[in-house]
């Protein structure tokens, strides 16, 4: 049991950076005191455990440093120590909310040093299954933020078509969330004609369940005060702190990495991307509303255009074998011995591949020195970059507007603590 | 466009100081810590090249006895959409480096998150803390010499 | 109380969601604060980092309580062999029903609390600290340290 001496002693370095930090708000405070206040790891409105120390006069926020930490699970030295393929599980639990999303990540990026291609079909399987991802990440942030203002209803609805989602997940998958789906050269299985009739139920029937929740909010004028001109950050400071993502893109910056540098089938499909300007809770919100159209807009096209063939490609040493080849042939059987036991062996060098995430750009840094494992894995999670701009963003506002922040900038902590 | 870039930086930093290296499209220049700085202002404020973007700085461990531990800045071109690749290596006994904060603002917790897993100190680096384990803990855990499992004791458990 | 960490979280607001509907089973409020709850429901990876700050909350409930550990990272560390992840939270926090899955389907968290109410009806489990309900003068808390500076 530590004293109190020695717990005050400990914590002032936390405290330091804060009585430190440059303000820019002045108070005019006859008692010239402000106070120190720490929302805690544990809390309703942070989205996961993520801690923040306010530092405030009366309401004003005049300083803010946040903690992260409280869930670093120690993935990149895990990477170390698990073959390519064995880090394929990790990958979903990095943000939670879209695992497909990270599972195309990270198999993109292996790709890219092995220097395979996936066939036709599985990288439109994968655009489709980025773009539901991408869907249901963001219709989180529609409940969670609208739940934060105090609009639960819009909560319950929003959870309603994840459910359906969900369904889909199953049957593509096998598992509701955490899917693990894709495979270094294609996909883990095909889908099935039931399962895209399935999709393009839920893909009818999706904008107007969207408009639904849209009317409860757009116009409503607790929701527009509590998000109108709050959290504003400029287009040069936002570029400066490495924003990305819809946080960027309503700052008046059209930058998106499906666009900008087109992975998968992106170039061959149409859509455009929603930018706005202002840089405020609410342009956020608009620009991740208008995403989701242009997410259901690719889906339809998705659906249209899928080639018939093959889901894994054909580079023995490279991608692991069909089970029904492994158990009657003999090649297959030693190459699924040897990449299981032994991993992929890329050549020796490094590569970075980025994505358009929902929350931003997710890149993987991989060096390789010709093993099996990884001897360096990174990965550049756009939500630990994104709140790095939570203390700009706050500053000057009222202790109220810090949980509209929050739920605006849309944090996974699973991602941002790796 | 990488072509140009090696050039623009062999023409002001001088040919001896940049190795340029090319592996799947992607380039890799290796630049001494020295004028570490100097080349990312430039890289930055060049009309031309415009790398305004910081997408992300780690460190990695080579496990060498000599130049054990580098630190890897990758760029990216809002206006061009063109990434590159700096590095630059430290030494295992006095692992230090100037900051990039000052281009760059985003490489502030970058900074801290490659203080904490490897134990490079930024020099000028405005607020130089851990950022994911515990203040009090004394290791570095992504360095090769660090097991897995971690250090039992290291960090105390609530009793029961 | 939910203690959402990580991606069992999801699952925990899925459960009281509209499809698993947990306020059919009378706990249709997740209360925030430790005070005014019963069971604290942990959910997700436990590091050491955050086990000092989910045994505070712990303390702060009043008795009798109970935990259910859901999810194999509260059960026993789950797949995450590192320095950070406690190797399940029994080490420092005594937990009454362990519900596996990674994540567990929110069909079985209702499974779980079903059977902890059958628990406690049954008389199996009393819940608690161990000076719950004990010998009153007889095992007396140790006495806090004397606060000085």
């Amino acid at each position: 049991m530590e004293t109190h001496t020695e717990e005050v002693s400990r914590k002032s370095k936390i405290l330091q950076a804060l009585e430190d930090q440059n303000t820019n708000v002045s108070f005019e405070d006859p008692l010239e005191n402000d106070m120190v206040l720490n929302m805690g790891p544990q809390h309703p409105a942070t989205h996961g455990v993520l801690r923040l120390l306010l530092r405030l006069d009366g309401e004003t926020v005049i300083g803010c440093v946040p903690e992260v930490g409280y869930l670093h699970r120690g993935y990149e030295k895990l990477a170390e120590n698990c073959s390519y393929h064995e880090f394929i599980p990790h990958t979903d639990r990095l943000d939670y909310l879209s695992p497909m999303n990270n599972n195309t990540a990270y198999v993109l990026a292996v790709e890219k040093l092995l220097g395979i291609e996936a066939p036709p079909r599985a990288q439109y399987i994968r655009v489709l299954i980025s773009e539901l991802a991408r869907i249901s990440s963001h219709l989180m942030f529609l409940g969670s933020l609208a739940m934060d203002v105090g609009a639960l209803t819009v909560w319950m609805w929003s959870f309603r078509e994840r459910e359906k989602e969900y369904d889909i997940f199953e049957n593509i998958a096998g598992a509701r969330f955490t899917t693990s789906y894709t495979r270094i050269g294609g996909l883990a299985q095909d889908v099935t004609p039931e399962t895209l009739a399935m999709v393009k139920k839920f893909i009818d029937e999706f904008p107007a369940n969207l408009e639904e929740c849209e009317k409860l909010l757009n116009k409503n004028r607790i929701f527009l005060g509590r998000t109108d001109g709050i959290g504003v950050i400029s287009r040069e400071k936002a570029i400066d702190l490495g924003l990305t993502g819809p946080g960027l893109r309503a700052c008046d910056v059209q930058h998106d990495l499906r666009r900008a540098n087109p992975y998968l089938v992106y170039k061959d499909l149409d859509f455009d991307i929603p930018v706005y300007e202002g840089g405020d809770a609410l342009a956020r919100y608009y620009v991740r509303m208008d995403e989701m159209r242009e997410s259901t807009k690719i889906v339809r096209q998705v659906l249209a255009k899928m080639p018939a063939g093959d889901v894994h490609a054909f580079k023995p040493k490279k991608v692991l074998p069909r089970k029904a080849r492994v158990y009657t042939k003999m090649e297959e059987l030693i190459h699924d011995f040897m990449i299981v036991n032994l991993g992929v062996e890329p050549p020796v060098g490094e590569i970075y591949s980025a994505v358009e995430a929902p929350k931003g750009e997710l890149g993987f840094y991989i060096y390789s020195n010709g093993e099996g494992r990884p001897w360096r894995l990174k990965i550049r999670s756009p939500s630990f970059v994104n709140l790095q701009s939570l203390p700009t963003m706050m500053m000057g506002g009222m202790v109220s507007d810090v949980v509209a922040i929050i739920g605006s900038l849309d944090p996974v902590m699973g991602e941002a603590d790796k | 466009m990488n072509n140009l870039v090696v050039e623009k930086l062999k023409a002001r930093f001088g040919e001896s100081k940049i190795e340029a290296s090319e592996f799947r499209g992607e380039f890799t220049l290796v630049v001494p810590k020295e004028i570490i700085v100097e080349v990312c202002r430039f890289l930055k404020e060049d009309d031309e090249l415009k790398f305004d973007l910081l997408a992300d700085l780690c460190g990695i461990d080579m496990n060498t006895p000599m130049k054990r531990f580098g630190v890897i800045y990758n760029l990216y071109s809002l206006k061009n959409k063109q990434r590159i690749r700096l590095k630059s290596f430290v030494e295992e006994e006095d692992p230090k480096l100037p900051t990039v904060t000052s281009v760059w603002g985003t490489a502030n917790w970058h900074e801290r998150e490659t203080f904490d897993m490897f134990g490079i100190v930024f020099e000028g680096h405005p607020d130089l803390r851990r950022v994911y384990m515990p203040e009090e803990f004394e290791y570095f855990p992504l360095r090769k010499d660090f097991p897995l499992m971690g250090i039992p004791g290291s960090i105390p458990l609530p009793k029961k | 109380m939910p203690m959402g960490i990580s991606c069992c979280a999801i699952e925990m607001m899925a459960f009281a969601g509209p499809r698993f509907d947990v306020s059919r089973f009378g706990s249709e409020v997740f209360r925030f604060s430790p005070r005014q709850s019963d069971v604290m429901i942990v959910a997700g990876t436990t590091t050491y980092k955050m086990a000092k700050v989910v045994r505070k909350i712990y303390d702060q409930m009043p008795d009798p309580k109970w935990v259910i550990a859901m999810g194999v990272c509260t059960s026993s560390g789950g797949m995450y062999r590192t320095y950070s992840v406690v190797q399940g939270i029994d080490q420092f926090l005594p937990v009454d029903l362990y519900v596996s899955g990674c994540p567990p389907r929110p069909d079985n968290l209702i499974n779980a609390l079903m059977k902890l109410q059958t628990m406690v009806q049954k008389g199996q489990s009393r819940g608690g600290s161990p000076n719950y309900g004990g010998n009153p003068g007889k095992d007396k808390p140790e006495p806090l340290p004397a606060v000085t500076g």
